[in-house]
């Protein structure tokens, strides 16, 4: 309810925000707030000062770009939501409710790496890249290496993640989440995507420190064998009251099974 | 009756007065008022459940911004403050000491061990973050069973083995002796898990003591302002009674957690009297969570005797009331004379026997939550009579039909305490398995078994005791209150009327139906009807809401009220007319010569002339005002069937709520619109505890669920379409007929949903009983075991 008292401060553009994240260590960026903000007003987090980057245009919208899309790290869950992009629409209508949906960015979700997001699994499926920029320039980041564990992306302190390039030539893809019954994150979510070679890429997230590639998934359907179950081992889980790690990985299974039927 | 009176607005489904304000956000909540010069106190919570506080350094913080003051156990002591008092007494009650401020003890986590009162919330905030307190960890109990255990670590010194009272109801020997002959047993050990009730407004108090008077003026977020104000003056405070004024403003929900007087309406008090200025307080969430007296929370053993054509020959129960840290204002009564003596529900029971062991523990205290008692017995019967269904191949609904009390047995002594004066459990029944297509969901149900997605059905026929109470009997079983209602009606000279009520509404929608009551007895429109509650300055004395009390015992004295100013008016109006009072009528919005009806008088006329008193009867007194005190002859018992429909993912255990209908009978219905909302949202309530929610603690008594990203409260997805339908069999003694619906809907779903739940279960995999809540790997466990191990039930 009350966060701790903090500075304020506001960016307009990339090399402003930059600017001010070289000059002050302290600077944590603000984006949507809707994972920075409840963690502050629980006292989780009590960053000293913050940097609003809502306001930087060019981090926001959707344009095409050959035979990829590109996104504004600043662009807002509904407006993913209501795109043409692949398996991301289908995904952001999974996060939260409308109010989180209207103000929560898919770059600060992917930034920062929240073990039940969504589309952590969607990008690793998709193959997206993300572009990075810091105080040594830009950098691009396959999905495979953005996801480094518990809360943490490649996107390094003084850095801001400007936006995600994501294949527009996929062929089919789906999305199943099975919900926390009170916080309605992931306790688990598979991603499928067939790709324009046909061969399909598949992803988890929710049931380990982080979203990972579902290897055995891949191998399986991309050597045109029958889905497996045992798709994860549960020694490498998380568990918790709700979901014992066993209890997930009978839940990749059976959310994998799915969403591979729905590949067709 | 002899009068001829059309009900105008009495039965008709008028929108919510109070809706606009509250939908437009112009509502008026504690939170909301400003006062002049007001402060901001933050509590210093205890992070263990039992622990020793060896030091607390005041000095830590009171140079921090806007820091006022630092108060701690010994200024409530220094104060010559008295404990928080229990308003049941049961005999040989123990009842430990419940300070404001702990001064050298924390009994769970969220006791409140100090207070930083400073300028601004914020500052008041930080403040109470960083104030140092030293603690020696003591060790905890969290559940009964660990509080019982040989050698427990005592909560209080003076409650020796954690027990706080032994009681217990209806005749040991008798239900013994049913046993005997009985030919099937059906045994069940059941937890009916805790819970947080979750209003949607937090608790908030806001306190000004003015010295020149000796005024105390304190707003809260109460359910029954005078309760607080006696509690407060007479037993915590010792501060006159007429003068202290409690004004409970707009409240955003109460569901039972408000009734009760807490630790931070003495804070404030007190505060506002040692420093001189206002003092506000506004729970933060993650406070309620953790000072929000909680529901439920018993362990239950429980066995039902029957014979082999499925009559129910008698009913033994044992049950572990977890009580938490401190007992609140109801604790004691609720797992007692609220539940024991329900646990006849609808049925003929020759003989019942139950046990209550009161428990504390190191968690929240447990006290009235939304239906208090009756759902916890309600869920216990319904659960156990499914339980003999499925053992003797019967169909639940047949098993309840059989042994339901029948219309002519009224009034009916049960062997637990109640007499029954009213009742017709059939129809409601029929009523709803029409509805919900019964036949046909058990032919689905059959279809269904075996596959992906597996259906059940639960059936429960409930009863419920409300309107709490006869003053007199309750003050035999230890109330220390009594129980009546009051209302005051107000006729202004323009002929526009006020009422007034010691009933309290935080979303029951008294501000229309009261005036609905009242439009009918006046024959006025109802636009010129205003109710007034919740402001201890203001009403004639009352006991507020809960229990569903507020139209049985609160519309009941309103009645009273309103037939004085009636009888008041005729007498004017036979004056004004020159004919004899016997020869008035009130007829059709006026009064009027009998056989003349041209010669009338309206409303307006002898409101005004009650007033000017110009042309009056010598013997009159002037003015147009009643009040009026109702004392109930008896509860009233509202009852009927619900039925829940249950879908269950197989292959992930998830369990789906599909289909939900409700035939209540609260007699006749003021408005049917309150009255199915009020259903609503009791529906969703129960369905939460069946399928969602659960206030878990670990050993140490930390609470799991202590956010909203843990705590599971049903969502408008979660809840399907309600069918709604009802039955009218009026209660035989109050003069409005009326019964209560406020909690029916609560009493009534928890029972029906979980019963769904193992009813899928049972018919799929021979699983007879699963605690709540049904989440989904529970579930899912629960069916991989019972396909792995077991033979295939053998029903259906
Ligand atoms: C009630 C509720 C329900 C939710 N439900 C779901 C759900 O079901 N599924 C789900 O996936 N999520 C859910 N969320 C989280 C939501 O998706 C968040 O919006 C998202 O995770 C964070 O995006 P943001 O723009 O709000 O980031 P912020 O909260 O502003 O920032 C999050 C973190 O990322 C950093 N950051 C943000 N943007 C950048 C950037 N461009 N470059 C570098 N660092 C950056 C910040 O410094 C911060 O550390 C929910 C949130 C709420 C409040």
């Amino acid at each position: 309810m009350y966060p701790a008292s903090f500075e304020y401060h506001k960016a307009e553009s990339v090399d402003q925000a930059l600017a001010a994240l070289a000059e002050n260590p302290d600077l944590k960026v603000i984006a949507g707030g809707h994972s920075l903000l409840p963690a502050m007003k629980l006292r989780l987090a009590q960053p000293p000062a913050l940097l609003d980057i809502w306001g930087i245009q060019e981090m926001k919208g959707i344009t095409r770009d050959g035979d990829h899309w590109v996104v504004g790290a600043m662009t807002t869950h509904a407006d993913v939501l209501r795109s043409d992009l692949p398996l991301f629409p289908e995904v952001a209508g999974w996060v939260g409710d409308p109010m989180v949906r209207n103000r929560g960015t898919i770059g600060g979700s992917l930034a920062h790496a929240d073990p039940s997001a969504d589309y952590p699994a969607a990008a690793l499926a998709l193959g997206v890249e993300f572009v990075i920029r810091g105080p040594g320039g830009e950098r691009t980041v396959h999905a495979d290496d953005m996801f480094q564990g518990m809360f943490e992306s490649a996107v390094q302190p003084g850095e801001l993640l400007t936006h995600i390039r994501i294949p527009a030539t996929t062929q089919a893809s789906a999305y199943e989440k099975f919900r926390h019954p009170a916080s309605h994150y992931a306790v688990v979510g598979v991603a499928v995507v067939r790709h324009a070679d046909s061969s399909v890429r598949a992803a988890y997230t929710g049931a380990a420190e982080k979203a990972h590639r579902l290897n055995k998934l891949e191998d399986a359907v991309n050597g045109s064998q029958a889905v497996p179950t045992g798709l994860v081992d549960a020694g490498d889980l998380l568990g918790d009251r709700f979901a014992s790690a066993e209890y997930r990985a009978h839940l990749v299974d059976v959310l994998a099974a799915r969403a591979i039927e729905r590949l067709g | 009756m002899s009068e001829t009176r059309t009900d105008k607005y009495f039965g008709q489904a008028l929108k919510r007065k109070e809706d606009p304000r509250f939908i437009t956000g112009t509502g008026n909540y504690t939170d909301d008022m400003v006062l002049h010069g007001m402060v901001h106190a933050a509590m210093v919570r205890s992070p263990y459940a039992h622990a020793k506080i060896t030091g607390i350094n005041t000095d830590s913080v009171k140079d921090m911004p806007g820091v006022i003051r630092v108060l701690t156990g010994q200024d409530v002591q220094d104060a010559g403050l008295g404990s928080i008092p229990v308003g049941w007494l049961l005999p040989d009650l123990k009842t430990p000491a419940h300070p404001a401020i702990a001064l050298t003890e924390a009994n769970h986590v969220g006791d409140i061990v100090a207070v930083v009162i400073a300028e601004t919330r914020a500052q008041a905030e930080d403040a109470a973050a960083a104030l140092e307190v030293d603690y020696d960890a003591l060790p905890a109990v969290a559940t009964t069973h660990a509080a019982l255990a040989d050698g427990a670590p005592l909560v209080h010194d003076d409650v020796p083995g954690n027990v706080a009272f032994h009681w217990e109801i209806g005749d040991e020997a008798a239900t013994t002796e049913a046993f005997k002959g009985a030919a099937r047993k059906v045994h069940v050990k059941l937890r009916n898990h805790r819970l947080v009730a979750n209003p949607i407004e937090p608790r908030a108090s806001l306190a000004q003591f003015t010295p020149a008077g000796g005024d105390y003026l304190l707003y809260t977020t109460s359910q029954n302002p005078h309760i607080h104000r006696l509690i407060l003056a007479a037993f915590v405070m010792s501060i006159p009674e007429h003068k202290l004024r409690v004004i409970s403003p707009d409240v955003g929900g109460g569901f039972g957690t408000k009734i009760f007087q807490y630790q931070e309406e003495v804070i404030v008090l007190l505060a506002s009297r040692l420093i001189g200025r206002p003092v506000k307080w506004t729970a933060r969430r993650s406070e309620a969570f953790v000072s929000d007296a909680q529901g439920r929370d018993h362990d239950t053993e429980a066995e039902l005797a029957v014979s082999e054509d499925g009559k129910i020959l008698g009913f033994r129960v044992n049950t572990h009331a977890n009580l938490g840290a401190y007992q609140t204002l109801f604790a004691p009564a609720v797992p007692t004379y609220l539940y024991g003596t329900l646990l006849n529900g609808v049925y003929k029971i020759p003989a019942i026997h139950a046990k209550v062991t009161g428990v504390m523990t190191n968690t929240v205290p447990v006290d009235a939550y939304r239906g208090a008692g009756r759902p916890e017995a309600t869920y216990l019967i319904e659960r156990i009579v499914d339980m003999a269904a499925h053992e003797l191949n019967m169909d639940p609904a047949e098993l309840r039909r059989q042994n339901f009390i029948q219309p002519d047995e009224f009034p009916y002594q049960t062997p637990v305490a109640l007499v029954y004066d009213s009742g017709d459990y059939e129809p409601a029944l029929d009523q709803a398995m029409q509805m919900m297509n019964y036949a046909a969901l058990r032919d689905e149900q059959a279809r269904m078994k075996g596959g992906k997605k597996i259906l059940g059905v639960g059936l429960i026929s409930f009863l419920e005791a409300c309107g709490l109470a006869p003053s007199a009997l309750v003050g035999q079983l230890g109330a220390q209150a009594g129980q009546w209602e009051s209302s005051l009606v107000r006729v202004h000279p323009t002929g526009k009327v006020e009422l007034y009520t010691g009933s309290h509404s935080h979303g029951q929608g008294h501000e229309t139906a009261f005036p609905q009551i009242a439009a009918d007895e006046l024959q006025i429109p109802i636009e010129d009807i205003e109710l007034i509650h919740g402001d201890t300055g203001r009403m004639p004395y009352g006991w507020g809401t809960y229990g569903s009390r507020s139209a049985a015992v609160g519309g009941s004295a309103l009645k009273l009220a309103l037939q004085k100013i009636t009888a008041k008016m005729k007498k004017i109006a036979a004056h004004l007319l020159e004919a004899s009072e016997d020869d008035i009528e009130h007829e059709g919005g006026v009064f009027r010569i009998k056989g003349a009806p041209d010669k009338s008088k309206t409303f307006f006329d002898i409101a005004l002339m009650a007033h000017l008193a110009h042309n009056y009867p010598a013997d009159l007194e002037p003015g147009l005002e009643a009040t009026a005190f109702y004392d109930p002859k008896n509860f009233v018992y509202p009852f009927g069937t619900h039925i829940a429909v249950v879908e269950i993912d197989t292959d992930t255990g998830h369990v789906k709520l599909r289909g939900y209908g409700s035939v209540d009978d609260c007699g006749p219905l003021i408005n049917p619109l309150i009255a199915e909302g009020q259903v609503h949202g009791g529906v969703a309530q129960g369905m939460g505890q069946a399928l969602l929610e659960e206030a878990a603690y670990d050993e140490d008594g930390n609470l799991l669920a202590g956010t909203y990203m843990e705590y599971a409260m049903p969502r408008a997805d979660d809840v399907p379409f309600i069918q709604h339908g009802h039955t009218v069999t009026p209660s035989p003694h109050n003069p409005l007929g009326v019964k209560g619906i406020g909690e029916a809907g609560t009493i009534a779903s928890t029972a029906a949903v979980a019963n769904a739940v193992m009813d899928a279960l049972w018919h799929e995999a021979g699983i007879a009983h699963l605690d709540m809540p049904y989440t989904a790997e529970k579930v899912w466990r629960a069916l991989k075991d019972a396909r792995g191990s077991q033979p295939q039930a053998a029903a259906d």
